[in-house]
């Protein structure tokens, strides 16, 4: 049979799976192989020989006191974020599955800030924080009022701030379709047995909808930790680099200052601690689900 | 007043104080939104004086416009941004539902192989590719600033996602039976994937070109250093490199923004229903 030839297979599979294949290796597989070696090397981005410097680079990730201090920042950033994301987010789910007048409106108007990039979002920010509120601050009384992004918890507030106004609709999204899949009926006997209203969000329905709590937390993790548009469009690390995020450190290391394989070293480590975080998350949510 | 009424009543009110609630939320949502919208038709010195206010001291004006679109050259960044989109959309959708359709038909090993090698690598951030990515397509091949570079980029970085979803649906709404007939009737495996399988896939096609449309039109970091001439800009880096211009000139800025808003925002008009369904569709089965 011609189906079973060797020749046969690899043509079918070079004619379908070929172009995805090809693009997929050349953009992931081999810059991320390539990027493991340039973490042994020390590159100037213009020379044409990379010197091989063995672990000096990771050596140098652990003595770069600044990149750990945007981790650390990182970390305070996202687990507020990441918390006030999903309260907001299950708040806003809660409001709009509740039967009132006009929900569909009100679920495609919290999604907006989803469809416009961070770099747009960010600049229409830093306008709000530096001139609205600026206005409401001396209309209020208060003269020369400062703006919240030229100080350093200023920005970080501005930061997680606008981090929840972006992500919150989004995750309000998953935690809706998880509201719908916990079913009416449930519900319902749980209040004939005499729950109120709040037992029985709390013991039905929020133990249902873990697997939804689950995925918001994991994106919302992976999403804060590798924050980067709107940190450079909102506040570009300022004041005095008190706002550089990881990610920014990351590029700014290999891009502005030069040292590719330090940069590359630091960007590596940082997409450990990312995975070790939410790879946790996601084992510790899983253990506990249960099912109706 | 009988029991049932009370509780309808109650119901009633209830339901008031959550309409007020979302109500006054979705402003506050919305509300910076609206403060370009109003300073957008103000001039530089009137939105200095006074950004809350409706209309300023100099009263309307649509001169920040023409300007920022002049200045920003928006037709021609517009026209790139779409350009890029489309085709790397396009380009996606043939791509992985083609890669899915012989995987899930297929046990073997290259098969296997490379789709778990796309499951495993959708944890990798882009920070952590984008130092080799420069150093071999810019320091050793040397093509960088082409658009087509950064198509092929693109494309490459969502294949994973979009193969995995065509894998899904394929897997669980495709009957093979369909195919077996199809073969039987003298179709090739090609005539049957496009003329059989891949018109069944609308839905997941819509999925996909919803999520990654939506992905490429808004990304900043792959394009900014793939695309460093200022022809080949796409809106969010011509954004960012009009505002590093122009950003004490706030009317003009505000002007800006809005263009760079506009054009999404005018497209969730029409297709809101659908992207809500394919975002939400996307990142359950993601």
């Amino acid at each position: 049979m011609q189906r079973n030839k060797m020749s046969y297979k690899v043509s079918q599979f070079l004619m379908f799976a070929g172009p995805a294949g090809l693009l997929f290796v050349g953009t992931v597989i081999i810059p991320f192989l390539y990027g493991l070696y340039l973490t042994f090397t020390s590159w100037d981005g213009i020379s044409r020989t990379k010197p091989f410097v063995g672990f000096e680079n990771y050596a140098s990730t652990f003595a770069d006191t600044a990149y750990w201090q945007a981790i650390g920042r990182t970390l305070i950033y996202s687990i507020f974020s990441v918390i006030l994301i999903n309260i907001v987010a299950f708040a806003l789910a809660y409001l709009v599955t509740s039967g009132v007048k006009g929900q569909n409106f009100f679920r495609a108007g919290f999604f907006i800030p989803n469809l416009i990039g961070g770099i747009v979002l960010g600049y229409v920010w830093k306008f709000v924080f530096n001139r609205a509120f600026v206005a409401v601050a001396e209309s209020l009384g208060q003269r020369n009022a400062a703006s919240l992004l030229s100080t350093t918890n200023g920005a970080m507030f501005c930061l997680i701030l606008v981090s929840v106004w972006q992500y919150a609709g989004y995750m309000m999204l998953i935690y809706v379709a998880g509201f719908m899949s916990v079913s009416e009926s449930l519900k319902e006997a749980a209040m004939i047995d005499g729950c109120t209203p709040a037992q029985a969000m709390q013991n039905v329905t929020i133990p249902l909808m873990r697997s939804s709590f689950v995925q918001c937390i994991f994106l919302s993790i992976t999403r804060c930790f590798m924050v980067y548009d709107v940190n450079l469009s909102l506040t570009k690390g300022e004041p005095f680099n008190s706002s550089v995020m990881a990610a920014m450190h990351v590029f700014n290391q290999a891009f502005t200052y030069k040292n590719y394989g330090t940069g590359q070293a630091e960007a590596l480590i940082l997409f450990v601690i990312c995975a070790i975080v939410g790879v946790t998350q996601v084992y510790i949510g899983k253990k506990g689900e249960v099912a109706a | 007043m009988s029991d049932s009424e009370r509780a309808l009543r109650k119901k009633k009110i209830s339901h008031f104080f959550m309409l007020l609630l979302l109500v006054i939320l979705f402003f506050l949502f919305i509300s910076p939104f609206l403060l370009v919208v109003i300073n957008v038709f103000k001039t530089k010195a009137d939105i200095t004086s006074n950004p809350l206010g409706l209309i300023g001291k100099h009263g309307f004006t649509t001169k920040n416009f023409p300007e920022a679109m002049r200045k920003m050259d928006f037709f021609k960044v517009f026209g790139n941004s779409l350009i890029i989109t489309v085709c790397a959309t396009i380009l996606t959708i043939i791509f992985s539902a083609m890669a899915g359709f012989v995987m899930v038909r297929n046990k073997w090993v290259a098969c296997n192989a490379l789709f778990s090698l796309m499951i495993a690598s959708m944890v990798i951030p882009f920070q952590v590719l984008m130092v080799p990515l420069v150093s071999v397509y810019g320091g050793m091949f040397g093509v960088l600033n082409h658009r087509l570079t950064l198509i092929l980029l693109h494309v490459g970085f969502s294949v994973s996602m979009a193969t995995f979803m065509f894998h899904g649906a394929i897997h669980t709404n495709i009957p093979l039976e369909l195919e077996e007939a199809a073969y039987i009737d003298g179709c090739t495996r090609w005539q049957t994937f496009w003329k059989i399988v891949f018109p069944l896939l609308t839905p997941t096609i819509a999925t996909v070109a919803i999520i990654d449309a939506m992905a490429f039109w808004n990304d900043y970091l792959l394009p900014s250093l793939v695309l460093q001439k200022k022809d080949l800009y796409t809106i969010p880096i011509a954004t960012q490199s009009f505002y590093g211009t122009y950003s004490t000139d706030i009317g003009l800025v505000m002007a800006a923004l809005l263009l760079a808003m506009l054009p999404i925002l005018v497209l969730y008009i029409f297709l809101q229903k659908f992207i809500v369904k394919g975002v939400t569709s996307g990142a359950v089965k993601g």
